[in-house]
């Protein structure tokens, strides 16, 4: 496929819909071919396991219920931390977008912060939080904090100002002029700080559990480098790329069903 | 309109739009009806910004119902005249006055950008245009006639961005026209436009100034649409009124005809006389 062929078009084609399977063939041919390079010993099982171990090893510790509880726990402070993050990122794009004294007051002490890499600041909240859960939801929700406040800021301040004059020479409200207009113009901007957020969400929870936890798939991961269960390494970081996919989907799935009045969303 | 409902599967659903476009030809205004437009009146308008005097004293009467075209070279002033008139913005000295009481939802501006909001579809862009009676009960059926009226009954359901240019501008007139204004002002409405959609918008722009009386004004760099259009063509130079045309010519006119092309000459001659020094363009 060409650059220009995964450009938008004016008119796409109809696609059959067996197409809907053509992104899973690189996935899968990529886990024959593991398979088939660690059957043959051409890969060591010391340095990766086949996927029939990792999966073997995924069985046994679903069985056990550690599986479960483990992706329970990290999908737990994901999205507490996201919503704590993203909640507080939205109420201070939107004071920032539509008050000039809001922004006048807060912005530029924003900025300074979004300077500093969140994950720096690992040492001091162990210091305070200790390796609590507070640690794990504040970290995440720091890191979610800055996409969704700097898209939502974008946003509103792009909103075409001739939409904004309209609505006033027809008489809207305050409220429906954000409702009607404000809001669902800065929409498509604030879902790419969503997307930016959830990617940012699952490295923040990553690297926080890795280093200071008890439970969790980051601390799943590193007990079983302690006791060199590679298998269960590598199923850690299978599950992260799921669950990072997946949060992807719904987050696009959302996107579809409210810009389905935007050209890129338009089915044809 | 019939040859596009012979097409509609549902029987039921082209009669309902049958009695729309019937009730569309009521809601027009017949011949002996008194014109429902607001007559104007405009003395020592002035307008700066900062240092930059844009309109120097404007003095003007514009009957009730009448049709005028303002003309003049690009950044004369014509836009500023117009938004004064509309209310956004507030003149610098002088005043603005109309024959009587006007509602807000009485006076209307059509952009040379149709200006809907893009994730609303056509009838809810058409029923923005009620202003304070969007909760009316019968706002729906207000902005179904009005559709109707501009010839677009059959797209209320879409998105504005699968419509042409020529469309959205009539969905943005169909929104203009849904509260029945009084004053209605235009600025370069048909700029964007290319000339046969032009041709076909002059004329439904004309039609609806006849079925429904308003007080139209028309700003556009387009001298030869200027004496289709108007009853009456007014040239700014200078922040002033410099001439004042009167369109004495029989409707339905016919373009290309010798007295449209005799007056748009005398017209033409007088811009350029005026801004020979300057520039070039209009
Ligand atoms: N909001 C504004 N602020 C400052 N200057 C303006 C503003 N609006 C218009 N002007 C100035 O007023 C002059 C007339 O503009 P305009 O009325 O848009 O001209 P026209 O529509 O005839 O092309 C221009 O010189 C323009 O720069
Ligand atoms: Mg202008």
């Amino acid at each position: 496929m060409s650059l220009i062929d995964s450009l938008p078009r004016v008119r796409a084609p109809k696609l059959p819909r067996a197409d809907g399977l053509i992104p899973w063939i690189v996935p899968l041919a990529i886990i024959v071919i593991w398979q088939l390079a660690c059957v043959t010993g051409f890969v060591p099982a010391r340095v990766l396991p086949a996927p029939t171990d990792v999966a073997l090893a995924g069985w046994k510790l679903l069985l056990s219920g550690e599986l479960i509880r483990n992706i329970w726990v990290s999908f737990w402070r994901a999205s507490i931390g996201f919503l704590i993050g993203g909640a507080i990122g939205f109420a201070f794009g939107l004071a920032n977008g539509l008050s000039q004294l809001s922004a006048k007051l807060t912005d530029t002490t924003l900025q300074m912060v979004r300077n500093i890499p969140h994950l720096a600041l690992i040492p001091l909240v162990i210091l305070w939080f200790g390796i609590d859960e507070s640690a794990k939801l504040f970290l995440v929700a720091l890191g979610v904090f800055f996409p969704i406040y700097l898209n939502t800021l974008h946003g509103i301040r792009t909103v075409d100002p001739q939409l904004i004059e309209m609505g006033r020479i027809y008489g809207m409200t305050d409220g429906e002029l954000f409702r009607r207009v404000i809001f669902p113009g800065a929409l498509p901007s604030i879902f790419v700080g969503l997307r930016f957020a959830l990617g940012i969400m699952w490295l923040t929870l990553i690297v926080a559990e890795t280093i200071a936890a008890s439970s969790g798939l980051g601390y799943m991961a590193m007990q079983a480098r302690e006791f060199m269960l590679i298998d269960v390494v590598v199923l850690s970081i299978l599950i992260y790329a799921l669950l990072g996919k997946l949060a992807d989907s719904a987050s696009r799935a959302l996107e579809r069903l409210t810009l389905s009045w935007h050209p890129a969303f338009q089915k044809h | 309109m019939q040859e596009v409902l012979r097409f509609r599967p549902l029987e039921a659903e082209a009669v309902a739009r049958e009695d729309f476009a019937e009730e569309a030809r009521q809601f027009r205004r017949s011949p002996d009806m008194p014109s429902r437009g607001l007559s104007l009146t405009i003395r020592g308008l002035r307008k700066s910004f900062g240092d930059n005097e844009v309109l120097r004293g404007i003095d003007l009467h514009i009957p009730a119902g009448q049709s005028v075209a303002i003309v003049g070279r690009s950044g004369c002033g014509k836009s500023t005249l117009l938004r004064l008139i509309a209310g956004l913005e507030k003149p610098t000295a002088g005043s603005i006055g109309f024959g009587e009481q006007a509602r807000a939802e009485d006076i209307r501006v059509m952009f040379q950008e149709p200006r809907l909001l893009p994730w609303a579809r056509v009838l809810s862009n058409v029923e923005v245009g009620l202003g304070r009676e969007r909760s009316s009960a019968d706002a729906q059926a207000r902005a179904e006639k009005a559709l109707v009226e501009v010839g677009l009954g059959d797209k209320r359901g879409q998105w504005p961005s699968v419509l042409s240019g020529g469309q959205k501008q009539r969905v943005a007139l169909a929104r203009a026209l849904v509260s029945q204004p009084r004053v209605l002002a235009f600025d370069e409405p048909l700029g964007a436009l290319d000339a046969l959609t032009r041709i076909s918008m002059q004329r439904l722009l004309e039609r609806v100034w006849r079925d429904q009386g308003f007080t139209a004004i028309l700003v556009t760099h387009d001298v030869s649409e200027a004496v289709a259009l108007a009853d009456r063509v007014l040239v700014i130079e200078n922040g002033r009124i410099a001439h004042d045309f009167n369109v004495d010519i029989a409707r339905p006119r016919e373009r290309g005809s010798a007295e449209l092309a005799a007056l748009e000459g005398a017209i033409l001659k007088n811009l350029l006389e005026g801004t020979e020094d300057t520039s070039d363009d209009l």
